[in-house]
């Protein structure tokens, strides 16, 4: 009782040992926890079920009408939604629904290359993937290194952020002309600025950690350093802006379209259903042009409701 | 320091008894503090010491009921001059605090407000509280600074706060918080964000404002040897109870307590060596609010004393002398001496030293190393290329050997380039001339241009357990990382050698695949040392790797690379602004200021004279974790001046306080001429005053040998 046992080494630790059962569910767990920081935010849930929503819709199009977009109903012209046309038809009378969801498509599932051969993904998920991947190297490169490379990229992209964003996609459309690939060059050219900046400030705080120390003491390249020791610990607010980023870029979109500079006609374009619809919304037939409003302002909504929730409860979760 | 024990009720000013405060979480309320009971009298001192997360500064913020809102306060009085504090109205509670009651946080830099002049922010405290006229606000706030002794007050107060130092910003704080002449004054941390000397500074002051304001201070702290300094009467905390408290005396000298007799025993006191002492950390770690048991000694799983009955039922408190009182059953039996560091002195087995510079080669070889950072100034001169450029002179010329298996301590104040030295070594940081020898290879060269072998040989331990392991990656990816690099063990052996190496910091298998958030504090430091010692390194240079841990996990981390450097016979650096954790750790001392090397020896021979006059003044102002240890009052005078532009001659000369007593003519040749080196065998001092009148130094400790 007197003397303490010296035996027991200090600060020994319980050890278990680990079996692959144990592992699989640690990774699992970990899993989960990601996805309940998702699910704990009701705001990110309704966002969730928003976009998802849409993106079903998307996929499963072909299955979800009779009708193709393009198929023109002489006899139903500007109706209002009906048995046989769920949301109505338009001017052509072309369905609205079939329209609608075939918009959908090329926003968020499609992405056509060329008028027989497309790739998956959508028109403004891609802009925005291509986007992040030119932004986070520049704002990566820009926040590593600093200096002149820095002082350069940084005033670049700051004389492209000095012109307003609907001027800039103008300009790029009229010059390459209304198709599904430029409008992912657009998107692209348009968000890298603001990627670059989020991923340099980001930058410019990681790289002070002593693990990034630990990582040049190890003599490890500068592109290890930036994309396998930085880039994982800046995910989450790239992330969280990613997913605005789609909402705005869904948005532009809409805008091209608007303006004639989106998909050529007759393909289905929310933006240029608008446009046409619009000349009959005071004669009795709103339904053209509303729908597709609709559509934009949901899941543009989404975006932004399910970008919100995560940054919350992933700020509230640390 | 001295006051009677005895227990007298008249002049108490904070009497807190049974007071119980827990927060509410998701999880439901989480008790952070419970039944804590002490009593603060008129000019006197209680110290609050424990680990970190032990509910100090939740005792501080429930005593002015400032919990925040999901904080409260469940049980307990907290009667201030006789009246309970518990449940007032906010209204009356701001009337209170910054008037009767005055707080000083941790880091003035908080504490003060950057867009307000410090006299606007001192004079605020006054008319707010009191009905006066701006003029006397005015003159009574730059008395106050005359008080705490800053230099040109009037001057001050037009000042904003980034315009003086952190030491005179704390002293701010200090004036700011004594204007209304409290009654009660607590400190939460008021010093462990500032340099050694600085701290002894106002260490001294505030036991001044005590004698003459005969105010109740509340000193939270982590630190032993600062409370033992400042407190008459010491509370130890531990999982938000308090488990002993008592005079200073008793328990520095009699603790009672497994837990403060665990504290006393893991810190190396100044002068001790791993040659002569061992450290014992506390095994475990402090239980979460959540975890902590209600009916059973919360220390127990930690404790080498715990038997059966402690986990039957919650300890009460037992008097064992006047005053003293611990929380363990076995209070009165418990033999203290074997593990206070009064009882291990001289312990039978010596560690081995490391090998003495004569039996072996140099493995590093500095040669008059040189490392400047250029001033980058705004105006567009300087920006054309045109004038004078300005340089840091981070490092300049210093010249150091280190033998194979040795360990070279490094101390000095912040901002003396301790750092950028290890840096330059390293790599990391360009070096603007002189040689660096490493295993007979020039490494003058950066990182990136080293060779993969040499950059093996030589690793690095950090300093911040938050930041050293990358949040992304398991632990055991993190380990491997390096042996896959450098290729130490064929492919399909590296989780072996993983598992290996996570033993040989005596963390299970179980902790391959965690992420480093789901570790403390002491374990990713471990885990960093582990990586470390992946390539398997000869040189292994620690960047303070223990100042950010709690103590009792501080001893067991020294411990390990203690073990490891005799395991794997590593060299090396270890820095550290803690100086009795460089003398235990070190074979060799190398004392830096304002960028060079002013003393360097074994250690033994650095904290005995002859000493440096700067290293006479860090060793005077080490606190030391005994009260009765007689320390000589040196204080430096003034702050360190900028490496931008050194003082000329001695660069010590502006702030040394034995040049004017010890040289003819007061010193004036340290003004003009650079010192000579002074040898005494290994042992080199930068300084006029010859060697041998520095040797008739009183040594700055008196400490009785038991």
């Amino acid at each position: 009782m007197t003397q303490p046992d010296s035996s027991i080494p200090a600060d020994s630790q319980e050890i278990i040992v680990p079996d692959t059962d144990v592992i699989r569910f640690v990774r699992l767990r970990r899993l989960w926890e990601g996805l309940s920081v998702l699910f704990a935010s009701k705001i990110a849930v309704a966002g969730l079920v928003i976009v998802l929503f849409w993106v079903g819709v998307a996929i499963f199009a072909p299955l979800l009408t009779p009708y193709s977009p393009l198929e023109q109903d002489w006899k139903h012209p500007n109706e209002g939604p009906s048995e046989a046309h769920l949301l109505g038809t338009d001017e052509l009378g072309r369905d609205l629904w079939s329209r609608l969801i075939y918009g959908a498509r090329v926003v968020l599932v499609v992405l056509p290359i060329s008028e027989n051969f497309w790739v998956p993904g959508g028109t403004a998920i891609w802009g925005v993937f291509v986007a992040l991947v030119v932004g986070t190297t520049l704002g990566l490169i820009s926040g590593y290194y600093g200096g002149w490379l820095d002082e350069i990229t940084m005033r670049l992209l700051d004389a492209m952020m000095a012109i307003p964003i609907i001027l800039l996609f103008l300009i790029i459309m009229t010059a390459l002309g209304a198709s599904a690939m430029n409008v992912v060059i657009a998107i692209t050219i348009v968000g890298t600025p603001g990627i670059a900046r989020l991923v340099r400030s980001l930058t410019l705080d990681i790289r002070t950690r002593e693990y990034i120390r630990a990582a040049e003491t190890r003599g490890e390249s500068p592109w290890y350093i930036m994309f396998i020791e930085i880039l994982p610990n800046a995910r989450g607010p790239i992330i969280v802006d990613a997913m605005l980023r789609v909402g705005y870029a869904i948005f532009a979109m809409g805008t091209l379209g608007f303006l004639g500079l989106g998909m050529p006609p007759p393909s289905p374009d929310w933006g240029s259903m608008v446009a046409k619809g619009r000349e009959f919304i005071l004669q009795g037939s709103p339904w053209a042009a509303l729908w597709p409003s609709l559509a934009i302002a949901s899941l543009v909504v989404g975006l932004n409701l399910l970008a919100d929730g995560l940054r919350e409860e992933s700020m509230r979760y640390q | 320091m001295n006051r009677t024990t005895e227990e007298k009720t008249g002049d108490a000013v904070l009497d807190v008894n049974s007071l119980t405060i827990a927060y509410e979480t998701r999880k439901g309320d989480v008790h952070a503090v419970r039944d804590v009971s002490f009593r603060v009298r008129q000019g006197e001192t209680v110290g609050l010491v424990g680990e970190s997360g032990c509910g100090k500064s939740t005792i501080a913020f429930g005593i002015v009921q400032f919990l925040g809102p999901n904080g409260k306060i469940l049980n307990g009085q907290v009667l201030f001059q006789g009246n309970d504090l518990v449940g007032r109205s906010e209204r009356e509670l701001k009337r209170l605090r910054g008037d009767r009651i005055s707080m000083v946080y941790q880091d003035p830099m908080q504490a003060l407000n950057p867009a307000i002049r410090l006299g606007e922010q001192l004079m605020e405290v006054l008319t707010c509280h009191q009905d006066i006229s701006q003029e006397e606000a005015w003159e009574r706030s730059v008395a106050m600074l005359k008080r705490v002794y800053m230099p040109d007050p009037e001057d001050v107060m037009q000042r904003f706060m980034h315009q003086i130092s952190g030491g005179q910003q704390q002293r701010v704080v200090i004036a700011m918080a004594m204007l209304n002449n409290p009654a009660l004054l607590i400190m939460d941390e008021p010093t462990t964000a500032l340099d050694v000397t600085v701290e002894a500074a106002v260490l001294d002051l505030l036991e001044e404002l005590k004698q003459d304001f005969q105010t109740a201070n509340i000193f939270i702290t982590h630190n032993l040897g600062v409370v033992a300094r400042v407190s008459d009467y010491l509370c130890v905390m531990y999982a938000g109870e308090l488990v002993e408290r008592g005079p200073i005396h008793d328990i520095f000298q009699n603790p009672r307590h497994p837990y403060t007799m665990g504290l006393l025993a893991c810190v190396p006191r100044l002068g001790e060596s791993k040659l002569d002492s061992v450290l014992h950390p506390i095994r475990g770690r402090v239980p979460s609010p959540a975890a902590r048991p209600d009916n059973a000694c919360v220390f127990a799983p930690r404790c080498d004393y715990a038997t059966e009955e402690c986990t039957k039922a919650l300890p009460a408190m037992v008097e064992i002398d006047t005053g003293h009182l611990a929380r363990c059953i076995y209070a009165k039996e418990i033999d203290t001496q074997p593990r206070t560091h009064r009882g291990r002195r001289r312990v039978a087995e010596r560690k081995t030293a490391g090998p003495s510079t004569a039996e072996t080669d140099g493995l590093l070889h500095l040669d008059q190393l040189k490392i400047y950072y250029p001033q980058e100034s705004n105006s567009l001169v300087s920006m054309l290329g045109l004038g004078k450029k300005r340089y840091v002179r981070a490092v300049d010329d210093i010249s150091v050997r280190l033998a194979k298996g040795r360990t070279l301590g490094v101390v000095g104040e912040s901002g003396c380039g301790k750092s950028s030295l290890v840096k330059g070594i390293i790599g990391l940081e360009e070096i603007t001339g002189g040689d660096i020898e490493f295993m007979g290879f020039d490494v003058t060269q950066p990182v990136r241009e080293r060779d993969r072998k040499l950059i093996q040989e030589m690793q690095m331990v950090f300093q911040n357990p938050d930041s050293t392991l990358n949040p992304s990656y398991p632990v055991g990816k993190q380990i491997a990382r390096p042996i896959r690099k450098f290729k130490t063990v064929p492919k399909h052996q590296v989780k072996d050698e993983v598992l290996r190496l996570l033993k040989a910091v005596r963390l299970g298998s179980a902790y391959y695949d965690r992420l480093p958030r789901q570790l403390s504090g002491g374990e990713k430091q471990r885990v960093g040392i582990a990586r470390a010692l992946a390539s398997r390194p000869d040189l292994i240079i620690c960047d303070e790797p223990v100042s950010a841990l709690d103590v009792s996990v501080q001893a067991a981390v020294i411990n390990l690379l203690l073990e490891i450097q005799k395991s794997f016979g590593a060299s090396m650096i270890f820095i550290a602004h803690d100086l009795s954790v460089v003398r235990y750790f070190s074979d060799d001392i190398a004392v830096m200021y304002l960028g060079q090397v002013v003393e360097i020896g074994p250690a033994e021979a650095i904290y005995s004279p002859p000493y440096h006059p700067y290293t006479e003044a860090l060793l005077s102002a080490v606190p030391i974790p005994d009260p009765d240890a007689e320390q000589k009052e040196i204080r430096l005078s003034g702050n360190v001046p900028s490496a931008l532009d050194p003082p000329s001659g001695c660069r010590f000369h502006t702030r040394c306080p034995r040049r004017k007593e010890m040289l003819p003519d007061g010193g004036a040749v340290c003004e003009t001429e650079v010192p000579p080196w002074q040898e005494s065998g290994r042992h080199r001092i930068l300084c006029h005053i010859p060697i041998e009148t520095l040797r008739r130094l009183e040594p700055v400790v008196h400490q009785e040998v038991a």
